[in-house]
């Protein structure tokens, strides 16, 4: 099943990882996490530039047509270097959403500065008490002439303190936990009546609670169907997550193999350990099947095969567990340096922890993959 | 779980839980202890116990050590820990004072025991170099003798808390010729001796718990050497025997499990399908802790009896640092989205936390535990040590 990637994804691949190789070393991201706004806008536009924040988007709405393939390319590469700017917010989760769901003239007035690279987006969906659950949701929507009128309160929006626009999600009708009457706003980040904290991730990032009260926002794809426009869309950011986790399994297990073969203790490098060797063959086995299932899962999503959504939940569980593995072995591996701050190790097991949070947990995603089943 | 107890230990039980009620300082009750107090903060509660004269529990009477039984000594442990009290500094009470009252000479007694009582000096743990982890006695960290002095140079890494103590108990080589193992000596450094540097380590939960602690010509008073030149690996393994017992670690694992149950109850709904998975996982980390105190009150029971308990100082630190890693994983998981916050160090409270308070510590405990495992000699080297100790591997 091994992908046969085409000429144009095989030069997508070295130009995203010839970029990053000269630009997004470690050092000049910690510089980037560390700067007042916690991501770098000139590397935003270096994205642009290359045609990165267009490559997943369709021909027809000024994209490069790469499909979620492209995703899964870039993503793979992002996973490696750690890239904090917000593509899978930006152009995955919100321009997915909004090519997906919006209207002629949202796709081609809003996607056409997610590609220039000129509008950042977020996407608030989680409230308190949702936790994974697309439907829960208690923030509600009054139509005010042409607009609707917003109000409640989402928490732990990532990169929203970063964002121009979000798109919120908000009842038009129905109850708490109905999957009816739901749907999406496009909201001007600094629009009056939103009230936004932001605060710092675990993986150095930024991320904001953010409260509404009466915010004017335009509806985004149909009234009450906010839904299941959410579940495609958490498809396709699961997608480019288990890429990104891919790359950094790949990377750790890198270097802790390296370091494995240089570091001597007892007379000897550790890595001649047997009980190394064992964890390590473990590593490298949970790399082999992560990798396996995010190309069946980018090629089910090119092809939007039935059943994608069950696969998605399957990978986000089966890839997440694997990256914990894997990011605590590298960790216990490296030892006391696999612990600070100083070496990248412990920021891919960061970036692997939030991503097994997002968009909902390894627990949570294995259970919907055995419920999608029972109900199929 | 509770030690058939005789009615004068069961007395004080009852002593040791209303003493810890009315006198543990309220000041010392913050999000996490171990990195929001100050020096000053972390020692009001072992003034408290020097006072009452239950600083060193360990120690013998002559000592000033309260000269309790090891059952009452275990009851002491298991009360402090279960009601969430901040154990004294290890590195002073626990580590250092016995190597001193066992190895040390009566001019070195005199000099340092009562000041470690008091908490005047803060001590910290020269032991680990970058090339000496897991195998410690490659220690490169030189020592020549000139004189009435050593002068010492090298450099020594993970030293927790370094940044408040007043002085360091260093393994140095002392005979490079020897074995390993043979040409280490065990030297007390005085902190503020010129040469001496500190450098924080920060760690991936953010916080300044690690040094690296540089030695460039320092000089040293030969009087500081405890016991005999290139003996100090036997001083430094009694230590370590010391340093594992008490990490079963069931009152801190026992009081994360309480907190773990009132986040869940707090964030998930009944009819949520996790909740019923959250239950069962901690039942099972609840079994693991309940066999480890059973284990931890079976080798007790024995030590009572004279029986030496073997290295059942490392089966408690694997399991121990196992559960409580579990545990922190299992309470990250349970504040959900939240999780994705963590605190700036150092902590300050004009910076916004979202979430309720319960949640706001978790994410850097997770970060934190996953030390426990490497640190105390790493899991891989306890499993090493049973291998050979106890099934003759």
């Amino acid at each position: 099943m091994d992908i046969q990637f085409t000429e144009e994804q095989e030069l997508l691949r070295s130009s995203v990882q010839r970029l990053l190789r000269d630009q997004y070393d470690f050092d000049a991201r910690r510089k980037i996490v560390a700067s007042e706004e916690g991501f770098g806008r000139k590397q935003w536009a270096e994205f642009a530039e290359l045609g990165l924040l267009a490559a997943p988007f369709a021909e027809d709405v000024g994209g490069l047509g790469g499909g979620p393939l492209s995703t899964m390319i870039i993503m793979q590469e992002f996973g490696r270097h750690l890239v904090v700017e917000p593509f899978v917010e930006t152009v995955v989760v919100a321009g997915g959403l909004i090519e997906q769901a919006g209207s002629e003239e949202q796709k081609q007035g809003f996607i056409a500065d997610i590609v220039a690279g000129t509008k950042l987006w977020a996407l608030a969906w989680t409230e308190k008490g949702s936790r994974f659950d697309l439907a829960t949701v208690t923030t509600t929507a009054k139509r005010d002439g042409e607009d609707y009128l917003l109000s409640g309160d989402k928490t732990a929006v990532l990169a929203a303190p970063w964002a121009d626009y979000l798109i919120v999600s908000a009842r038009t009708s129905g109850h708490r936990h109905d999957r009816g009457g739901v749907s999406l706003f496009v909201v001007d980040r600094r629009a009056a009546n939103l009230d936004l904290q932001s605060f710092k991730t675990i993986d150095g990032r930024r991320a904001a609670e953010i409260g509404l009260r009466g915010v004017r926002g335009q509806l985004l794809g149909r009234e009450g169907e906010g839904v299941a426009a959410l579940e495609a869309c958490r498809d396709r950011a699961i997608g480019a997550l288990c890429a990104e986790t891919v790359g950094a399994i790949g990377e750790l297990n890198a270097a802790t193999l390296d370091y494995s073969k240089t570091r001597k203790q007892f007379g000897t490098t550790i890595g001649s350990f047997q009980v190394l060797q064992h964890r390590m063959v473990d590593m490298f086995i949970a790399h082999q099947e992560a990798l396996s299932l995010m190309q069946h899962l980018s090629l089910s999503l090119s092809s939007n095969d039935a059943g994608v959504s069950r696969l998605a939940s399957g990978a986000k569980s089966k890839i997440g567990y694997s990256g914990k593995f894997v990011a605590d072995q590298a960790v216990q591996l490296h030892g006391g340096m696999g612990m600070t701050d100083e070496l990248n190790v412990g920021h891919y097991f960061k970036r692997i922890s939030s991503i097994n949070i997002q968009f909902g947990d390894p627990a949570y995603h294995v259970l919907r993959y055995a419920q999608l089943d029972a109900a199929a | 779980m509770e030690l058939a107890l005789s009615p004068e230990d069961a007395d004080f039980r009852d002593e040791v839980r209303s003493f810890i009620k009315d006198n543990y300082p309220a000041e010392m009750r913050v999000p996490n202890p171990e990195t929001d107090l100050s020096k000053e903060q972390m020692l009001l509660w072992h003034r408290i116990l020097h006072k009452k004269g239950w600083i060193a529990p360990l120690w013998p009477k002559e000592h000033g050590g309260p000269g309790w039984s090891i059952t009452r000594r275990f009851i002491f442990e298991q009360e402090t820990t279960r009601a969430g009290t901040m154990p004294p500094l290890a590195f002073s009470v626990t580590m250092v004072g016995p190597v001193i009252y066992t190895f040390g000479n009566e001019a070195q007694k005199a000099k340092f025991l009562p000041r470690i009582l008091s908490g005047e000096d803060w001590w910290c743990q020269g032991y680990s170099e970058p090339g000496s982890g897991s195998d410690l006695a490659t220690v490169r960290t030189k020592a020549v003798r000139d004189g009435d002095h050593y002068i010492v140079n090298g450099h020594k890494t993970w030293t927790t808390l370094a940044q408040h103590a007043d002085w360091i108990f260093c393994l140095v080589r002392t005979d490079p010729a020897a074995k390993p193992q043979s040409g280490i000596s065990f030297l007390l450094i005085d902190m503020k001796s010129p040469g001496v540097t500190v450098r924080p380590i920060i760690t991936i939960d953010g916080s300044h718990e690690v040094n690296d602690v540089f030695l460039e010509n320092v000089r040293v008073p030969a009087e500081n050497l405890i016991g005999e030149e290139n003996k100090g690996w036997t001083y430094a393994k009694f230590l370590l025997g010391n340093e594992r017992t008490s990490m079963a670690g069931i009152g801190r694992s026992t009081r994360y499990i309480e907190r773990l149950k009132k986040i869940v109850k707090a964030e998930i709904a009944e009819d949520d399908p996790a909740h019923l998975e959250f239950i069962r996982d901690i039942a099972r980390v609840e079994l693991d802790v309940l066999a480890l105190e059973a284990t931890e009150l079976r080798v007790v029971a024995q030590m009572a009896r004279g029986i030496d308990p073997g290295p059942a100082a490392s089966l408690f630190k694997i399991r121990g640092t196992e559960i409580f890693q579990n545990i922190t994983e299992l309470t990250h998981r349970a504040i959900g989205n939240y999780g994705l916050a963590i605190r700036e160090h150092p902590v300050s409270a004009n910076r916004f936390m979202p979430g309720p308070d319960y949640g706001h510590t978790a994410s850097e405990k997770y970060l934190n535990a996953r030390k426990l495992s490497i640190y105390g000699g790493s899991n891989e080297i306890q499993r090493n040590i049973i291998a050979k100790a106890v099934l003759g591997l």
